[in-house]
């Protein structure tokens, strides 16, 4: 309702087109280095992204509390529609406390996707708040710091994150209240959140002009880098520039396992790679194993190449046993998937598969359909002639492969033959890459890594996104099941829990009671873990539902969701093998794949911003 | 003399310079004069950068030849401009180089050379002069001997960026009093350096900006001048606040913050609000009409709250204010952290608002507690250089934190309870008040002052660290400014509520006290008496009569007819304060009431503001309320004609007080109220009494109505 209202505005309001043209035009001067097309600024609070208690008015600017306001079960919070840019360099909004209500319990501040809305903002991880009752700072944390004065009726309260040190400060009626939070985390949204009757308040992402001097602190920062930049000493080690950038590279595509494209690099930049080869590979199946959905082949696989790990992780263990759960109720793990491939269903709709080649190019409309397809994210080309000739050789080549695979509940050592065959295959089709035949061996994968340019997109759907996968290109090596899956959806518009296979499905809960029973004998060893518990919690959720994909916990099963636990069972390998390398030989990995690189990389990223509005401005 | 203590070390210099340096000195004695050039450029680049070769040289009599060519006419304009060099250079040494060519009488020479039209040659001159007058050890008076000098100055500002450069940077360091203020003044600084602020060379801007900030300094003349002023079209005041924008070098932002503080302050303060740190304290403690307590408190805080007048913005300070705060932070020079806190807290000590905005800006309160953290351990460590420096910044820092803080509680008691409960903070002012350094020792007791206006501070905090017991040591031989702020932490520390009392009392600080009534300042003569005042306040009768013998009466009699009106206030206050409870009354009016009586009547007769005869009138209040007592006033039918009179005056508290005194006169169930009452009702009070029961005033008339209830009874 709220957006047929916006929608219906801007044609009879002329005060509203000049106040939605001083916002552009104050966004634009505030932050030049954002692409607002990659990236957009937060402009109102989100309609969808809030507790039922709170509602919005006023182009989804104006903020009330409407729920009961008995105690703090009654919290309720918004956020805003977009994150705030990293491109920003330093993101600055304001909220004028309209009414402060009953109690004026209002906390204002920033939080994470899909942090809790039922509550003020700073009592969760990932949300950080200052609150007017008391004036106290909250930090992920349901107690309080003193930090700045009450704040009431009439105030106008801002807060400004600066993400070239990742802290925040607070102002109150234009004073700077000074550093309330170190060590944000990135993408956090600006959110709000009321507890008690009456609470009423006003946002101002730049429709007005701000009451605190926001570009006079912008242009500190800005001169602070300039002068950083320019008195940067540089004297002896001009000529350690290249070796420096050339490790940070090098240590980027080891980290992420993009192991042909390393070596490629190592030897034109005649430079050595510390991990071993291999290792990488061994790396880049787990997370592509992950990423595909196929949780269960990945802990196989890292149980067997990197024994001990998962048992000196038991929390990541549980968060990939708990993805399991989740990719089977997908019908994307192979545990289940196995039983649903022998499923007549399937192999109707199989020899449908090569219809499915637009599918990748153009089938943008149909978002998160089963696991193979992910607009979301993407690493760089996709050729669309390419996966043509994916889904038809791996077409024939299917039934094989189902055979072996369904001998066992773990594929992962036949996974990594139809890798290599589909690879062959692949590099066939493709007659540049044939003539580098010692890199056939390698996964198909990493060699159009090499001909990856970030940021260069085909197709329109597709985000670019640093240092994330295209699932896509992953799946390859064995698309023809997934592809069997995709196929169905395409023809049927009904996706089922474990691919509609009763077998399958009780495999699925069988496994359900093992989660539990792990995360009992978890409590049992290690005491009461929340976040465990809130997660089986979601999982199991996902069976109350009829069509789980379309539920409130439907989000779960998004492919995107891979991600985080990718990359953390990533990260865990790298700081065993770091571990190992160090006690073995220590100088070696001296400058191993350390995040102190990435923090660089994504911090060159918001200093830029703004040593960039300088040239601009000059 | 000092020659000649000096002279045996001349020679054992002599001796060993004298083949290498006299080599150039002979030169300059050379009958050719090209030679004699080529003899200063030589000399020029020896002394570059060694202060040794300078030493060397001034010693050996370079500079009064040096002089002597500079002087002569007929020296080429090269010679003369070469020597002004090699003497600038000389001057850029030690300071002994300095006083050495002061002795010698360059600067006069140097201004002769002014005159010169070479361009040159007059900024060569005047780097010199700058460098000269930059030192600590120049009398600048120097620069005000001759009356055409600064004119001369003025008239050459517009010649180049160097002449406006040192010229500029010779004033803002020769400007140290208000003659001097005015001088420049007089001669058109203001409009000559104005457009300077806009040069395209920053050490122009910079050095004219610096002029601004001490030609403003606590002048109202110029900071009302300067409000006005319009360069390039825009107003000083926004230029100044485009100097303090973030992107600006430090120096710059910290010095135009410094120009807007002193113009705001300036232009503000009046000479007779000049002591306003002494105006607000604890109010009066009296006994009765405790309403008119009231009244007088808020008389006093409206004298306070008179903020900056509206010619300067409110806003403007609300800008300054925040670049201030900034320059407090940690990340800043020991030098700009000291000036940035001593500013901050000029700017705010007069008002409240700024003093809560500047609370709660940037964790200021918590920030300041990092002053005390000098030299600090890791210094001490690492290198001896960066102790050194820390060393000798400690006391300053020391200091600016304690005068800031006091700045900042000096009204509000959340404020105060935020420093209080800052990291050791009683202690830092406890060991702040003994320190060697006089400047600390005099921004703790400030700081103590200020956070004893709190009743809680005052019960706790100041108990538990018991302050009083360094306070007490400061007061022994303190000069009188600290003399001033001390007394006056002890006045509040000797109030009644106050758990320092006792052990303040016990440890004799009634004979201090007495001299202070006795020193030549009126702050001192204000404050002892004041101190006594708040003593006497629900005192025992023992401690009454010690102050009574103590003061003597003939010294109590003399400060009531004190010059300062503050000083009488807190004797009729004391006065009050001893007669009080009846027996009190009684005792000290049966052996001083014959003189107390005269000094009222004293008082009532003479011209006096309505508050010395509202006082007056309630010590009659409490001597009428004792039992022997009344009948001094009974007796004196002249005092109740005043009575009469002052009951019928025009102004209300007036007629309060007297009505107060009939009532306690006719008060029945005393002995003799029957005679008293109809000799009041023969005299005509029944009569006054019923037509103040008219009154519009309800306190007035409820008392008179309660006084002619006695008459009911």
């Amino acid at each position: 309702m709220t957006e047929l209202g916006v929608g219906s505005l801007p044609l009879g309001d002329p005060a509203f087109n000049y106040q939605e043209h001083e916002l552009n035009e104050r966004l634009k001067r505030l932050y030049p280095a954002v692409n607002e097309e990659e990236t957009p600024l937060p402009r109102s609070w989100s309609p969808k992204d809030k507790y039922s208690y709170i509602g919005l008015s006023q182009n989804n600017l104006r903020v009330h509390y409407k729920g009961h306001g008995k105690n703090h079960k009654d919290a309720a919070s918004v956020r805003a529609t977009h994150p705030i840019p990293a491109a920003c360099g330093i993101y600055y909004f304001e909220v004028k406390i309209v009414s402060k209500g009953r109690d004026g319990y209002m906390g204002i501040g920033l939080s994470a996707q899909g942090v809790n809305m039922n509550r003020l903002p700073g009592w969760d991880k990932h949300s950080y708040g200052y609150h007017g009752d008391d004036g106290h700072s909250f930090c992920s944390s349901g107690t309080g710091q003193p930090y700045g004065p009450t704040f009431t009726t009439g105030d106008v309260i801002g807060c400004c994150v600066n993400l070239i040190n990742n802290t925040c400060f607070y102002t109150k009626n234009g004073i700077s209240l000074g550093v309330a939070f170190t060590d944000l985390p990135p993408n956090l949204y600006p959110t709000v959140g009321l507890q008690t009757p009456g609470e009423i308040v006003d946002a101002n992402f730049g429709q007005q002009p701000f009451v605190f001097d926001i570009e006079d602190y912008m242009s500190e920062w800005r001169a602070k880098i300039h002068g950083m930049i320019a008195r940067f000493p540089i004297g002896e080690r001009l000529g350690e520039w290249q070796a420096v950038l050339q490790n940070m590279v090098s240590s980027y595509l080891v980290h992420h396992g993009y192991c042909a494209t390393a070596t490629a690099f190592a030897r034109a930049t005649e430079t050595m790679i510390q991990e071993d080869q291999t290792s990488i590979k061994n790396r880049q199946r787990i997370q592509k194993l992950v990423l595909a959905g196929r949780v269960g082949e990945a802990i196989e696989a890292t149980q067997q190449l990197y024994p001990g790990l998962l048992e000196r992780n038991p929390n990541l263990l549980f968060m990939l046993k708990c993805r399991q759960f989740v990719e089977m109720v997908n019908g994307t793990d192979s545990e289940v998937r196995c039983l649903t491939i022998r499923s007549p269903k399937s192999q109707d709709s199989y020899p449908g598969s090569p219809c499915l080649s637009p599918h990748h190019g153009a089938s943008n409309t149909h978002l998160h359909t089963g696991g193979s397809d992910s607009p979301t994210c993407s690493n760089g080309v996709t050729p669309p002639n390419k996966s043509k000739s994916h889904s038809s050789s791996g077409s024939i080549k299917y039934p094989s492969a189902s055979s072996s695979a369904s001998s066992s509940s773990s594929s992962s050592p036949s996974s990594i033959n139809y890798s290599e065959s589909n690879s062959s295959d692949s590099t066939k089709s493709q007659p540049h890459s044939a003539n580098s035949t010692q890199e056939t061996s390698d996964s198909e994968m990493e060699i159009e890594a090499e001909h990856y340019t970030n940021g260069v997109v085909e197709g329109s759907s597709a985000r670019i996104m640093n240092g994330t996968y295209k699932h896509e290109e992953i799946l390859q090596p064995d698309d023809n099941s997934i592809g069997n899956g995709v196929t169905d959806e395409v023809c049927s518009h009904s996706r089922q829990l474990c691919g509609g296979n009763q077998a399958a499905t009780e495999r699925m809960i069988q496994f359900g009671r093992e989660l539990q029973a792990l995360n009992e004998q978890l409590c049992q060893e290690y005491g009461k873990n929340t976040t465990h518990k809130k997660m089986l919690q979601d999982a199991f959720s996902l069976l109350a539902y009829s069509d789980p994909w379309n539920c409130p916990v439907g989000q779960q099963l998004d492919p995107t969701q891979r991600e985080s636990l990718c990359s953390a069972l990533n990260s865990a390998i790298l700081a065993s093998a770091d571990a190992s390398a160090r006690s073995g030989h220590g100088v070696c990995s001296a400058h191993g794949p350390s995040p102190v690189w990435f923090l660089l990389l994504r911090q060159s990223r918001q200093l830029f911003a703004l040593a960039q509005v300088q040239v601009i401005v000059k | 003399m000092a020659c000649l203590l000096e002279a045996p070390l001349r020679i054992s210099v002599l001796s060993e310079v004298t083949a290498t340096s006299r080599h150039y000195v002979d030169r300059l004695f050379d009958p050719d004069p090209q030679k004699v050039l080529q003899g200063v450029i030589d000399m020029k680049n020896a002394v570059i950068g060694n202060n040794k070769q300078k030493a060397n040289l001034i010693v050996l009599g370079a500079v009064p030849r040096l002089l002597y060519l500079l002087q002569q006419s007929s020296s080429s304009m090269e010679l003369r401009t070469e020597c002004a060099v090699v003497l600038g250079s000389l001057a850029m040494g030690t300071e002994n180089n300095i006083k050495s060519l002061v002795d010698c009488h360059i600067i006069p020479a140097l201004l002769q050379g002014l005159l010169s039209p070479d361009l040159v040659f007059i900024e060569a001159c005047l780097r010199c002069l700058r460098t000269v007058f930059i030192s600590p050890v120049t009398p600048v008076q120097l620069l005000y001997t001759d009356p055409t000098v600064i004119p001369h100055l003025m008239s050459l500002l517009s010649n180049s960026l160097r002449t406006q450069e040192y010229i500029t940077q010779i004033f803002s360091h020769c400007c140290k009093t208000p003659e001097h203020q005015t001088i420049l003044f007089n001669h058109g600084a203001i409009q000559n350096i104005a457009p300077l602020l806009i040069s395209p060379s920053y050490k122009v801007r910079m050095q004219a900006l610096k002029c601004f900030s001490v030609l403003a300094y606590e002048n109202t003349q110029v900071s009302m001048t300067l409000v006005n002023v319009l360069v390039d079209g825009e107003l000083l005041t926004q230029v100044f606040v485009k100097m303090m924008q973030r992107d600006q070098p430090i120096e710059m932002q910290l010095t135009a913050a410094k120009c807007l503080t002193y113009m705001c302050r300036a232009s503000a303060i009046r000479t007779d609000d000049s002591c306003i740190v002494l105006k607000v304290r604890f109010f009066p403690h009296v006994l009765v009409p405790r309403f008119i307590i009231s009244l007088v408190i808020l008389y006093q805080w409206h004298s306070f709250f008179c903020f900056f007048p509206l010619k300067c913005d409110f806003l403007l300070l609300v800008q300054t204010l925040p670049c201030l705060v900034r320059m407090c932070s940690k990340e800043h020079l020991l030098e700009e952290r000291v000036e940035g806190a001593e500013t901050l807290a000029y700017l705010m000590e007069p008002d409240v608002e700024l003093q809560r905005i500047a609370s709660t800006t940037d964790h200021l309160v918590a920030m300041l507690a990092d002053y005390f953290k000098y030299p600090s351990s890791v210094s001490a460590i690492t290198d001896i250089k960066r102790l050194d420096h820390d060393l000798k910044h400690a006391h300053e820092l020391r200091q600016a934190a304690f005068k800031l803080y006091a700045s900042l509680g000096s009204n509000d008691e959340e404020i105060r309870k935020k420093i209080t409960e800052t990291e050791n903070m009683m202690d830092r002012i406890v060991s702040g008040l003994s320190e060697s350094s006089i400047k600390v020792r005099l921004a703790a007791v400030r700081c103590l002052h200020s956070l004893s206006r709190s009743v809680q501070q005052l019960r706790t905090s100041f108990h538990d660290h018991a302050v009083w017991k360094p306070l007490m040591k400061l007061l022994q031989n303190a000069p009188d400014e600290v003399l001033v702020m001390a007394s006056s932490t002890l006045c509040n520390l000797l109030l009644e509520f106050s758990p320092s009392k006792e052990p303040i009392l016990e440890s004799g600080v009634m004979e201090l006290l007495c001299s202070l009534t006795q020193s030549d300042s009126p702050a001192l003569r204000v404050n002892g008496i004041w101190a006594l005042m708040n003593m006497a306040f629900q005192a025992d009768q023992k401690v009454k009569v010690e102050i009574v013998r103590c003061l003597g009466t003939e010294q109590l009699f003399r400060l009531l007819s004190d010059p300062d009106t503050n000083v009488l206030m807190k004797t009729l206050g004391l006065l009050r304060n001893l007669l009080s409870q009846r027996a009190h009354i009684d005792q000290v009016m049966s052996s001083h009431g014959k003189q107390i009586m005269q000094a009222v009547t004293l008082i009532l007769e003479a011209e006096h503001s309505i508050e010395v005869k509202e006082q007056t009138l309630c010590i009659l209040v409490n001597i009428a309320d004792g039992n022997t007592a009344k009948d001094l006033i009974m007796t004196n039918d002249d005092m109740l004609q005043k009575i009469k009179y002052y009951m019928g005056h025009s102004n209300v508290k007036l007629q309060l007080a007297a009505t107060f005194c009939v009532s306690n006169l006719i008060w029945n169930e005393e002995d003799g109220s029957q005679e008293r009452q109809d000799k009041l009702r023969e005299m005509g009070f029944v009569d006054i009494l019923h037509k103040l029961t008219q009154s519009s005033e309800p306190n007035l008339s409820d008392r008179a109505k309660t006084a002619l209830q006695q008459y009911l009874a």
